[in-house]
């Protein structure tokens, strides 16, 4: 449908091209104040406006991010949450991928009386409030002495991420002929030597969306964060609401905006690099099939 | 993983026998601890939440059962009777505003744009933050004082006022503001694979038989698009239902309690107020809302796919 439009129709491919670019400077303006903001002197936010350049760069706010800003009653800044968010993020990932790789393969290839209901039932998981299941979880965390630590964090992400992860794998691997299976079957090969010798060297693809998706759900996931977690063992998000929320004292926002970007940058990075998959992993939790 | 590959074809001895047994089972045995897993983390703790909505828990679970109580309190609730509105204010123009957003983007980017994919990116980035940090900006970007006000006071306009972040009656609108920001660039990229899905020989077809480019758009190619729609719809609703971190960054449900959501009221009232039997009607309430959006969808996705 790109063949449609006529060549020589200029006032209206401009128009079309001003919406656009106008369009751009909206989605890119909020990160742009968060930049400057960042690089100024609170002298230069008290007299200067939001998309004024600094008067004087600095890094002062970054540094005082990092390592002295108040989060609440502590004051060492976010870097101890940041590792703690890279602690979580990293186990969970992993996990939750290979169980949902392992579990889309189990859906897709190997079916069993029942597991199409399996599959509705994992579906149906992915919709659910997490508000339903926060009390009871509270409870069992601190039942297994896992409340307010990063282990418990990594439980309940890789819970609540699987089915996920499944539904991914599932609609990927459902796309590879079963012949081919059957054809390995017949040689012999077993359930894991068709796994890991047939589906695993194709599924490159699908382990990006996966480890992507997740990626980005558990960094910035601040639901979990802020009921399971206390203290020591809090993610940025948690950290940095703490630090923006804090009424103590004067309130300094270019520290602010350098902990927003600090907590901003391994998601945004992510996106950069890889943002295809990411793409891939946001329509494929939306329509399905 | 080896041991069936060493098998000689055609050999068929006792322990292969069991391996083969065990060839049957594994698949089972594979899905099983997931299956516990979510049984239990979403199944049962579903129940359980259910379970302690009939009671009166306060600030532990109890389980002295009252019947509808909580029900009826959270239905007299004012907080919650705010928060529900709220939920309608903040839902319907979220939604609203994404699909507008996201639809005109996606037609405009879909006419050979050049650098399409850059803008593309662009739209999207925002989707990639967490909420947390979208409040945060936009709660400095909404700032009374030293935010988008002196800014229109420094270019000149020295009459214009923006309050509503501290305003209980506009605050509400600040974080729809700051939620179509974040969600209508994904909405776009839905719209976009859509459109792309078209087939064009039909518009090629209406071109010919004289019919404009925008009656194109608005007869043939949009209502062609009606999957698109109803899957933006139940996403952009499914955020909004659970809409926590973007209020809790921007103003914790203030100023008072005029931009309070279910989830946090939710939150509030199980975490830090003792009221865990209300907290949990106030979740199942949540989640009769996101059943009422999600079965007849799932159903008819499900009719779909069999009629396929």
């Amino acid at each position: 449908m790109t063949d449609v439009t006529r060549p020589g129709l200029r006032p209206s491919r401009i128009a079309i091209y001003g919406l656009l670019i106008l369009a751009c400077l909206v989605y890119l303006v909020p990160l742009f104040i968060m930049l400057v903001t960042s690089f100024k002197t609170p002298m230069d936010i008290r007299t200067g406006n939001l998309v004024a350049l600094p008067t004087e760069w600095t890094t002062i706010g970054w540094t005082k991010a990092w390592s002295q800003a108040c989060t609440g009653v502590q004051c060492d800044g976010i870097s101890g949450y940041f590792w703690n968010s890279f602690k979580m993020t990293v186990p969970a990932v992993m996990i939750s991928t290979l169980l949902g790789a392992f579990n889309g393969y189990v859906l897709a290839k190997w079916k069993f009386r029942g597991s199409d209901l399996l599959f509705g039932l994992l579906l149906f998981g992915c919709f659910v409030p997490f508000q339903v299941v926060l009390l009871p979880m509270a409870a069992t965390l601190g039942q297994l002495g896992l409340a307010n630590t990063t282990p418990g964090l990594v439980l309940v992400h890789v819970i609540y991420g699987v089915a996920f992860t499944t539904l991914f794998f599932r609609n990927y691997y459902v796309a590879i002929p079963d012949a081919l299976i059957k054809a390995a079957r017949l040689d012999g090969a077993g359930f894991f030597t068709i796994f890991f010798r047939i589906l695993l060297p194709m599924s490159t693809p699908i382990f990006m969306v996966s480890l992507i998706w997740q990626f980005t759900q558990i960094w910035n996931d601040f639901l979990f964060g802020v009921v399971f977690a206390s203290g020591d063992s809090q993610p940025i998000t948690v950290a940095l609401n703490n630090l923006v929320n804090t009424s103590t004292g004067v309130k300094e926002y270019n520290v602010d905006m350098a902990a927003a970007m600090i907590a901003a940058l391994p998601t945004l990075v992510v996106y950069i690099v890889a943002g295809k998959y990411f793409i891939r992993g946001l329509t494929a939790g939306s329509v399905k099939g | 993983m080896e041991h069936t590959q060493r098998r000689p074809a055609g050999v068929v001895s006792a322990p292969s026998r069991l391996l083969d047994g065990l060839q049957r089972w594994l698949p089972k045995l594979v899905i099983a601890p997931t299956f516990v897993l979510i049984g239990i983390g979403i199944y049962g703790y579903m129940l359980w939440t259910g379970v302690l909505s009939f009671t009166s828990s306060s600030f532990l679970p109890t389980y002295d059962f009252v019947g509808f109580d909580q029900y009826a309190k959270l239905m007299a609730n004012d907080r919650w009777l705010t928060a529900s509105k709220n939920l309608a204010i903040f839902g319907g123009l979220f939604i609203f505003a994404c699909l507008f957003i996201g639809v005109v983007l996606a037609i405009f980017l879909d006419q050979r744009i050049r650098q399409e994919g850059a803008i593309r990116t662009i739209y999207l980035y925002p989707m990639a933050l967490s909420m947390i940090v979208t409040g945060t900006v936009w709660k400095w970007i909404l700032n009374p004082s030293l935010g988008l006000e002196k800014l229109m006071h420094d270019w000149g306009w020295t009459s214009f006022s923006f309050d509503w972040l501290v305003n209980s009656d506009l605050a509400i609108y600040t974080i729809v503001m700051a939620a179509v920001w974040q969600a209508s660039g994904f909405v776009m990229a839905l719209f976009l694979a859509g459109l792309r899905g078209v087939d064009s020989s039909i518009i090629r077809a209406a071109r010919v038989d004289g019919a404009s480019l925008p009656l194109i758009y608005w007869k043939i190619i949009l209502p062609s698009l009606r999957p698109v729609f109803f899957s933006a719809v139940m996403v952009l609703a499914h955020i909004a239902i659970k809409s926590f971190d973007l209020v809790m960054a921007m103003t914790a449900g203030g100023p008072g309690y005029s931009t309070d959501l279910p989830a946090v009221f939710m939150y509030a009232h199980t975490f830090t107020r003792g009221q865990m039997g209300l907290g949990s009607a106030s979740a199942m309430l949540m989640l009769g809302a996101i059943l009422a959006l999600i079965v007849p969808y799932l159903y008819s996705e499900l009719r779909e796919k069999r009629h396929d």
